[in-house]
């Protein structure tokens, strides 16, 4: 591969990688609320809402249905008004953090569900406001399943930045399918995977180990 | 021969028993308390408790007892306010809960401590942690956490496992936490439910010993909620036992246990294994006195009668031999409580002799059946 090649590949890595950080954390910031919301707000906890958990849920789950590449087509006037610009790696971050915030609300959800019901009990006795439950008992409990779910976010994450070479987004997919497919340079094509394969399986190790980490659920040697 | 003689009370082990102050005031009060659960569909509600009248005095150990699904557990929801009963008043500390708002309840419920049976211990906290949590919700400094969690840890010999994480203790140490962290607020109420009930017997017995301890020296109400006979037997003053949804029988735990009233008391003292002879006296045992040489009855020892040599004047008063079968002396609420079986000769008249002299002693005698 030539240095020109290669630097163009190191660019679109940089790209992926910046979209998927962005597009990532901005769908915790959004999404981690919203699934501690879902996991709280059902009938019989502690910030019983359920109608409003129904409303969200229903929200939640349209999103999560619509196919990413029709999701970035059908709210490109959105991403004009957020980004200034319906093109580009900082146009993608919008569509890519839309469909983020779901999936990771979903995730912080089914963690926060999974938490020992006799936590909250034990906490409720103590005399612990709904906030301070939340704050002292499900997150923490629920921290290395979360770990696991956003290790899962960022991964699908990748496979997404990939289809926003549709509307210029840039990145690895975008090289691949420009050079690799319609240039046919099986080498390129060769090489974006390659990196990809790299980039998940690092992302899986990383957030294993976090999780692991954080995990005290079971006895260390 | 002497000996059924009972050792003095104070050595056995559990019997670090005072009286509650007399006089003291009620901690506890339950008036007439009813809860009914409206059912998710429609239909009749269902009753949980009712009519429950209850009162603890400050100090006391107070063992309700109950099958599952007597009500046990509403019972401790009701106490700690996160239930409001449907009928009647529940009084804690001279303050009605379900009177209080959201937020005055939750200042009110640190002064009720809660030990669980599955522990219920963060598992992301360390064991110093976990006792700290309730010190942190009730918005202490980070000086006086500290300074209190290592006092709590101390206090239920786990200061050398503060920094462990609850997977790496042992269920008895786990319940050990979960007592101090119920104590970290101070409260003048423990609420045990089922506190032991996961826990091995020896595990069990320690756990108890602690508690009692607990009671001694920090004064502190203790209530335990259990479907065990032998935990009410070890630890507490008085006893109530639920049975759906009602307290069918309540007293000094030693008066229950020497005379109980209620079937449902009856059957909870037959779990005990004292209660039971031993396998291969039971085996021989017949209902008929036919063809049979002794007669085998159970005495209970609950009285002064205790400190005398009752068989041996037995023997030379009725001119008979008397075989012990079996005999076990327990502690039932700090005093001495005794059953013996003994085999007498199964002649009609020799029984008749034997039941009506440990009568007039005023013990509890009752013929179980005849062996060969």
């Amino acid at each position: 591969m030539s240095p020109e090649l290669f630097k163009i590949l190191l660019m679109a890595t940089g790209e992926t990688l910046y979209m998927v950080a962005v597009a990532a954390s901005l769908g915790t910031l959004l999404g981690a609320p919203l699934g501690i919301f879902l996991a709280t707000s059902r009938r019989g906890e502690i910030f019983a809402a359920p109608v409003t958990n129904r409303i969200v849920g229903a929200i939640v789950n349209a999103t999560r249905s619509t196919p990413f590449i029709i999701l970035v087509v059908a709210i490109v006037p959105f991403t004009r008004l957020v980004a200034g610009t319906s093109i580009g790696t900082n146009a993608a971050i919008v569509p890519l953090t839309i469909a983020a915030t779901p999936f990771i609300a979903r995730i912080v959800e089914s963690a926060i569900r999974e938490v020992d019901p006799g936590l909250i009990e034990a906490a409720r006795a103590m005399g612990a406001s709904p906030a301070q439950i939340v704050r002292h008992v499900l997150l923490p409990e629920a921290r290395p399943s979360i770990a696991l779910g956003l290790t899962l976010a960022v991964v699908s994450l990748l496979g997404y930045s990939a289809m926003v070479g549709a509307v210029g987004g840039g990145g690895l997919g975008d090289l691949g399918i420009r050079y690799g497919y319609q240039r046919f340079m099986p080498e390129m094509m060769l090489a974006v995977v390659a990196v990809l394969i790299v980039m998940v399986q690092s992302a899986q190790t990383i957030g294993d180990t976090i999780a692991r980490r954080l995990d005290r659920r079971t006895r260390r040697g | 021969m002497n000996a059924i003689a009972f050792p003095p009370v104070a050595s056995a082990p559990l019997a670090d028993f005072q009286p509650a102050q007399a006089g003291a005031d009620p901690v506890i009060i339950l008036d007439r308390v009813s809860k009914a659960f409206r059912p998710r569909a429609k239909g009749t509600p269902v009753v949980a408790l009712e009519d429950v009248s209850l009162s603890i005095r400050s100090g006391e150990i107070v063992g309700i007892i109950g099958r599952s699904g007597a009500g046990k557990s509403t019972l401790v929801r009701l106490i700690n306010g996160l239930e409001k009963p449907t009928g009647g008043t529940v009084t804690v500390a001279g303050v009605r809960l379900a009177e209080l708002s959201e937020r005055q309840a939750r200042q009110h419920r640190r002064r009720i401590g809660m030990v669980f049976q599955h522990f219920n211990l963060l598992s992301a906290r360390t064991a110093a942690g976990n006792v700290a949590l309730p010190l942190q919700i009730a918005g202490e400094s980070k000086a006086k956490i500290k300074r209190r969690v290592d006092e709590l840890l101390e206090l239920v010999g786990l200061a050398k496992q503060r920094d462990r994480y609850p997977a790496e203790l042992s269920g008895g140490q786990k319940q050990r936490v979960g007592i101090a962290r119920a104590l970290a607020t101070a409260p003048k109420v423990l609420l045990c439910d089922e506190a032991t009930s996961a826990l091995d017997p020896e595990t069990t017995e320690q756990i108890l010993e602690l508690l009692a301890r607990i009671r001694r020296e920090l004064g502190v109400t203790i209530v335990l909620i259990t479907h065990e006979m032998g935990v009410v037997k070890a630890i507490a003053d008085r006893v109530a036992v639920l049975e759906s949804g009602r307290v069918v029988e309540e007293g000094p735990t030693f008066e229950v246990f020497s005379a109980p009233k209620h079937p449902t008391t009856r059957s909870f003292l037959q779990t005990l294994s004292s209660a039971k002879l031993p396998d291969h006296i039971r085996t021989a045992l017949t209902g008929s006195a036919k063809g049979a040489s002794q007669a085998v009855v159970r005495v209970q020892f609950t009285g002064p009668q205790a400190e005398q040599p009752v068989l041996s004047r037995l023997a030379r008063m009725l001119a008979i031999d008397i075989n012990i079968l079996s005999g076990q002396v327990e502690t039932v609420g700090g005093r001495g409580f005794g059953t013996l079986v003994i085999a007498v000769p199964s002649d009609s008249a020799s029984v008749e002799a034997v039941t009506a002299a440990l009568t007039r002693l005023e013990l509890k005698a009752e013929v179980l059946g005849y062996v060969a």
